[in-house]
C-alpha cells in the first residue's frame, strides 16, 4: 500500500501551529509589569495567580496588579454580545494604561487582549490606537518567563511525570504551545509524557461547555482518558479554563489524577513558597 | 428580470466602492520547490506514479513495440485498442505484421455510437500517446483528439501510454505557460495519474474503480 | 429501483438530539474517529514544509479574494468564453429554479436515465429526489455516494460521503440490496460497484457533475477525482450537465496551480488527484466521443446573501477540501449527518445559514468550542472561527435590528439572555459591583449547589476559592510595598 495511503495510528499533535511572525522581544528585564489575573483565576484559581506573581517578584520585577480589573470580556464576545463585551474590555482599558508590559495567566485571555481587542473597537480610532498598543505588550506567563525573563528554573523537587495540556488560544492565537515545554524542559526532575490528540481542544470554548453539554461532555472525556492513559502523575495547563474542565471532570469521574496551573508547579517545583 | 441579471445586480451592488485585489501572483511557489535537473525527471515522476501502483517501463524508440507486445502477452490480454493513422501506431501494425501471433488490434476509428457495447465490454486495453508528463505531481498530460478520442484512456481495463523523456516537463504552471494553453484550451484535457482508484469505503485503497485497473507508461528514454 | 431511490429515513429535527444520539453511537464514533485520524494524518505529511504551507496557503487565499473581487465581470467573461466553446450557460437563484432547468433539458432529450459524478450542488437541490419525484432515474456514480444513496441515506462528508460505514456495512448494504454474496473484502466490493455502475454509464441518458474551478479566461471547467466516475459521466451520456456554485469562478488558468495542490493534499494528502479533468466544450463535429451537449448551471442559493457582507464574504473562498471537518473535535464526534444539512462541520456551520437561513440552523454557530483547528488548517484561509463568532451575534441580534445581513437573523434573540449579559457586562466594567460579587462568591462557596444545571452533567460543581485573587494580591503587594 502507497505511503500516501497508510493507515495512521493516532498520537500527539498533527497538527502543526501556523507560523507565525516571530514576535519581537523586549531586550531587557521591564521593572514592572502589569498582571492581568483573568476571572477564573480570580475565582477558582487565585493561587495560580499568586505563583504568577512570586515567579514574577524573584525576577526581580515589580508587580503591579490593578484592583478595578476584572475580566476581558471573551465570554460575551464568544457568545455574540459584542456590545456587552466592549463595555467590559473598555473598562479594562483604563487599568492597564501604563507603558509597561501586561502579562496574563492564560494563553485564551491573552489572545482576548492581543487579537480581538481590536476588532471590539475597530470603529472608535482613537481607541484602536490605544488597544493596539496594548496587544503589542501583552504576554502570555510562560512566554514572558522565557523570553523576556528569559528564566533559569532549578528543580528542587522529586522526579514526577507530567502531561501539558496547551489551550487552544495559546497554541493557535498566541503561539505559545511549545513555551511550557521549554519551560518544563528546565526542570531535571520532571518528565514531560505525550498524551494522544494533545492538540485537540478539550471541550471547554467558554459557554460552549453549557450550551452544548453533550458535546463538550463527549471531549472532556476523550481528553481526561488520553491523559489518564499517558500515565503522568500530573497534569499541568496555563489556561485556568481548561483546568476548571478538566479537574471538574476528573473529580466528577472520582479519578485521582488532577491538573495544576504550570505557574504553580513550576514555583513549587523551584523551591518556592506559599 | 432574469436570475442572471438579478444575481450579477446583487453582486455589483455589494461591491459598490470597492477596487478589485490585484494580481500579485507569484509562480515561484508553485515553480520553485518543483523544478528538477532533467536526469532527475524520470525518477521524480516515476517515484509518484510508482506510489499509487503505476506500472513504468524504461525503454527506447526502437525497442518500446517489442516491449509492448511481450506485455500484452504476459497479461494474456487478447486485443489492444490502438490509433493506427498515428505514427506510434503505425509503429505497432508494422511489429504486429512481423509478428502474425500477438493479439488482435483494434482502432477507434468511427463514433463511440457505432460500438459503443464492444468499447465496453470487449475492449480490454488501449494505447495512446501523451503530450508529456509533469514530475512534480507524477501525472502524464492528454488531449484526446480524433485519433485517439476521450474514452480510449478511460473504458478498456488496461491503458499504456508512451511518454518521451524529453517530455518530462518540471511542473504544471511551467507546462501551461511553455505551450500557452491559456491561449487555446481542447474540448478536453486530461491530466492522469495512476490507475483509477477510490479509498471510500473505510478509508481502504483500492484500485480499478471506474476507469483502468492498470495504468503501464512506456518511458522512451532516448526521445 | 426509482423510488427505493428517495430518501426516507426519518431524522429526529433538533441539532440537539441527533448530537446526543450520535455521541452514544460507539461504533459510529470509532469509524468517524479512526478516517479522521488517518485524514489528518496524510494532510499533515503532505504538507511537511510548514513555511511552504504557510506560503501557498496565503497564495491560494489571495487568488479566491482575488476571484471574489471581480466575481460578476468574471461570471460574465466565463459564460462569454464557455458560451463561445459551445457550452450552454445558465442561471438559477434558487434550487427550485436550477433543478426546473436540469428538468427542462431531460424533458428536451426525452431522457429517462441520469447518471451523477459527485457533486455537492446537486445535493443543495436535492437533485436525485426532485428527478425521482418525476419518474426519472438518477444514480450517484461516487463510490461513496452510491453507498449512502443504496441506504437512503446523505453523504455524511463533502469528500468521504460513506465515511461514517466501515467496511462490514457496506458489506451487508450490497448483500441486502445488490443481491451478492457477502463479502468484507473492500476490493472485491469496489467490484461490485464497478460492474454496476459500468453498465449505468453505459445506458445513461444524462451525465450530470459539479465543478471544483471555473476558469473564466479560458471558460475551463476543472474536475478532480480518483475514480473515474467523473470522466465517464462527463464523457459517456450524450449530455453533460454540470452544476456549480457562482463562486466557484477563478480568473486565470493559472490560478488553477496553486489552488488544486492546495485542495487534494488538504482533502486527501496527495499531491494530486488521479484524474484532472478540464472541460472546455462539447464534441466537435470531427471528434469521435465526448457529450454533444454540455450546460452549465451557476447555482446562487443564498451565495449573493454572504458575499454582501465583506466578513461573510470569505466564506466563499472555499474550494470544499473538507479539511475543516477532518480537523473538527465536533464533527469528529457527532459525525456528518448530525448537523442535518448537506454541508456539514466547520464550513457547513458558516455556508448553510446563507442557503437555508439561520432560523433553520439555530444551534450550528453555537456547537463550537471555537478551538480553531478549521482555521488552522483551511487552505484558503477562510476565518472560520470569526466567522462562527459572526453568525453567533447575528443569531442573538433583536429580528428587527436595522440593516439586517441574513434571512433569519435573531433565531436565538432571547430578551432574558440578553438581559443577563447586560447584568454581566454590568458587573464586570463596575470595580464595586465586581468587589461585592467576589466578596460574595467567596464568602458563600460553601452554598454552591451540587447540581448547577449543565456543567454537573460533565463536572463536579465548581467551588469558588475562599479568597479571590484580588484579595490575595492586595494583601501580599501592601505587604510587599511596605517592606
Amino acid at each position: 500500500m502507497s505511503e500516501l495511503f497508510y493507515n495512521a495510528v493516532p498520537n500527539a499533535t498533527r497538527v502543526a501551529p501556523p507560523l507565525a511572525e516571530p514576535r519581537e522581544y523586549p531586550h531587557e528585564k521591564p521593572q514592572k509589569v502589569y498582571l492581568f489575573g483573568t476571572c477564573v483565576v480570580d475565582l477558582f484559581y487565585p493561587e495560580a495567580g499568586m505563583d504568577a506573581i512570586h515567579l514574577l517578584e524573584r525576577e526581580g520585577i515589580c508587580v503591579d496588579y490593578p484592583q478595578g480589573q476584572s475580566c476581558c470580556g471573551q465570554p460575551a464576545y464568544t457568545s455574540g454580545y459584542t456590545d456587552q463585551a466592549r463595555q467590559v474590555a473598555r473598562a479594562q482599558l483604563a487599568l492597564f494604561a501604563g507603558d509597561y508590559p501586561v502579562v496574563v495567566p492564560s494563553g485564551s485571555c491573552a489572545g482576548m487582549l492581543r487579537e480581538h481587542y481590536a476588532d471590539l473597537f475597530k470603529d472608535e480610532p482613537d481607541t484602536l490606537k490605544q488597544v493596539q498598543a496594548l496587544a503589542a505588550r501583552t504576554y502570555e506567563l510562560a512566554e514572558f518567563l522565557l523570553f523576556v525573563c528569559k528564566v533559569q528554573l532549578n528543580d528542587s523537587g522529586a522526579p514526577v511525570k507530567v502531561a501539558l495540556h496547551t489551550s487552544c488560544s495559546a497554541r493557535r492565537e498566541m503561539n505559545t504551545h511549545l513555551h511550557g515545554r521549554e519551560l518544563l524542559a528546565q526542570l531535571r526532575n520532571v518528565e514531560r509524557v505525550d498524551h494522544s490528540h494533545e492538540s485537540e481542544c478539550c471541550g471547554f470554548g467558554g459557554t460552549f461547555s453549557v450550551r452544548m453539554p453533550d458535546i463538550s461532555g463527549a471531549m472532556v472525556a476523550d481528553k481526561t482518558r488520553a491523559l489518564q492513559d499517558s500515565g503522568a502523575h500530573q497534569v499541568l495547563s496555563a489556561d485556568c479554563g481548561c483546568l476548571m474542565n478538566i479537574n471538574g471532570a476528573l473529580e466528577k469521574q472520582q479519578a485521582a489524577l488532577r491538573g495544576q496551573h504550570l505557574a504553580s508547579f513550576l514555583w513549587q517545583r523551584t523551591g518556592g513558597e506559599r | 428580470m432574469s436570475a442572471k441579471q438579478n444575481i450579477l445586480g446583487k453582486l455589483r451592488h455589494s461591491l459598490t466602492g470597492t477596487t478589485p485585489v490585484p494580481d500579485n501572483f507569484d509562480e515561484a511557489l508553485v515553480t520553485q520547490i518543483y523544478t528538477y535537473p532533467p536526469e532527475q525527471r524520470i525518477a521524480q515522476l516515476r517515484k509518484l506514479m510508482e506510489a499509487v501502483h503505476t506500472e513504468i517501463h524504461l525503454t527506447r524508440g526502437a525497442e518500446w513495440p517489442a516491449l509492448l507486445a511481450q506485455l500484452l502477452q504476459k497479461r494474456e490480454l487478447p486485443s489492444l485498442l490502438i490509433a493506427p493513422t498515428t505514427e506510434h501506431g503505425r509503429r505497432i501494425t508494422e511489429h504486429w505484421s512481423n509478428h502474425p501471433q500477438l493479439p488482435q488490434l483494434k482502432a477507434y476509428d468511427r463514433p463511440v455510437e457505432e460500438w459503443k457495447a464492444e468499447l465496453f465490454n470487449d475492449t480490454p486495453a488501449s494505447l495512446t500517446t501523451t503530450l508529456g508528463a509533469i514530475a512534480a505531481t507524477g501525472s502524464l498530460i492528454l488531449w484526446p483528439t480524433r485519433e485517439e478520442p476521450r474514452l480510449m484512456s478511460l473504458v478498456p481495463p488496461v491503458h499504456f501510454a508512451l511518454l518521451k523523456a524529453s517530455e518530462i516537463y518540471d511542473n504544471f504552471y511551467q507546462v501551461q505557460q511553455q505551450f500557452a494553453w491559456a491561449q487555446g484550451m481542447p474540448t478536453n484535457a486530461l491530466l492522469v495519474s495512476g490507475p483509477s482508484k477510490t479509498a471510500d469505503i473505510e478509508q481502504v485503497l483500492a484500485y480499478g474503480a471506474h476507469g483502468p485497473k492498470d495504468l503501464v507508461v512506456l518511458i522512451l528514454e532516448d526521445q | 429501483m426509482n423510488a427505493a431511490l428517495i430518501p426516507t429515513v426519518e431524522v429526529s429535527e433538533d441539532f440537539r438530539t441527533r448530537a446526543h444520539q450520535a455521541l452514544g453511537d460507539a461504533q459510529l464514533r470509532n469509524n468517524f474517529r479512526n478516517a479522521m485520524d488517518s485524514l489528518m494524518s496524510k494532510r499533515a505529511a503532505s504538507f511537511s514544509d510548514a513555511h511552504e504551507r504557510e506560503h501557498l496557503r496565503a497564495l491560494g487565499n489571495a487568488v479566491r479574494a482575488r476571484a471574489l473581487s471581480k466575481l460578476p465581470d468574471l461570471l460574465e467573461q466565463l459564460e462569454a468564453n464557455l458560451t463561445r466553446n459551445g457550452v450552454t450557460v445558465h442561471w438559477a437563484e434558487t434550487v427550485e429554479e436550477a433543478n426546473a432547468i436540469v428538468l427542462s433539458i431531460i424533458r428536451r432529450r426525452e431522457a429517462t436515465q441520469v447518471i451523477k459524478g459527485k457533486s455537492m450542488v446537486s445535493e443543495e437541490m436535492e437533485m436525485n429526489h426532485v428527478l425521482a419525484a418525476q419518474g426519472i432515474e438518477c444514480l450517484e456514480s461516487d463510490m461513496g455516494e452510491f453507498i449512502v444513496q443504496l441506504d437512503h441515506e446523505k453523504p455524511s462528508h463533502i469528500i468521504m460521503p460513506a465515511i461514517h460505514k466501515n467496511a462490514s456495512q457496506v458489506a451487508s448494504l450490497f448483500h441486502e440490496k445488490l443481491g451478492v454474496e457477502y463479502t468484507k473484502d473492500v476490493d472485491q466490493l469496489i467490484q461490485i460497484g464497478r460492474r454496476v455502475l459500468r453498465e449505468k454509464f453505459f445506458e445513461a441518458d444524462i451525465g450530470v457533475s459539479g465543478v471544483n474551478f471555473a476558469v473564466a479566461e479560458t471558460g475551463t471547467l476543472l474536475l478532480v477525482e480518483n475514480e473515474g466516475n467523473g470522466r465517464m459521466s462527463t464523457t459517456v451520456p450524450p449530455v453533460h450537465i454540470a452544476v456549480t456554485g457562482i463562486e466557484k469562478v477563478v480568473e486565470n488558468l493559472r490560478d488553477v496551480v496553486p489552488l488544486l495542490s492546495l485542495l487534494t493534499r488538504s482533502a486527501l494528502g496527495q499531491p494530486i488527484t488521479t484524474y484532472v479533468n478540464m472541460i472546455s466544450g462539447p464534441r466537435k463535429a470531427d471528434e469521435l466521443d465526448g457529450p454533444e451537449e454540455v450546460h452549465l448551471v451557476l447555482l446562487d442559493n443564498g451565495r449573493s446573501q454572504a458575499f454582501a457582507d465583506s466578513e461573510l464574504r470569505q466564506t466563499l473562498n472555499c474550494i470544499r477540501c473538507g479539511a475543516c471537518m477532518n480537523h473538527c473535535p465536533v464533527y469528529t464526534r457527532i459525525g456528518g449527518h448530525t448537523y442535518g444539512e448537506v454541508y456539514p462541520g466547520p464550513i457547513g456551520k458558516i455556508i448553510t445559514p446563507h442557503m437555508v437561513g439561520l432560523a433553520k440552523v439555530p444551534d450550528h454557530p453555537s456547537a463550537s468550542s471555537l478551538c480553531g483547528a478549521c482555521g488552522e488548517v483551511c487552505p484558503v484561509k477562510i476565518p472560520i472561527p470569526a466567522l462562527l463568532r459572526r453568525l453567533r451575534e447575528e443569531n442573538v441580534k433583536a429580528p428587527d435590528s436595522p440593516h439586517p445581513v441574513m434571512r433569519g437573523q435573531g433565531s436565538k434573540y432571547s430578551r432574558q439572555e440578553r438581559f443577563i449579559w447586560n447584568a454581566w457586562a454590568k458587573l464586570h466594567s463596575s470595580p464595586t459591583l465586581y468587589r461585592l460579587f467576589t466578596f460574595a462568591a467567596t464568602r458563600l462557596r460553601a452554598l454552591v449547589p451540587n447540581n448547577v444545571g449543565p456543567w454537573t452533567q460533565n463536572h463536579s460543581a465548581p467551588k469558588p476559592a475562599a479568597r479571590s485573587l484580588h484579595d490575595l494580591a492586595r494583601e501580599h503587594l501592601a505587604k510587599q510595598g511596605a517592606r
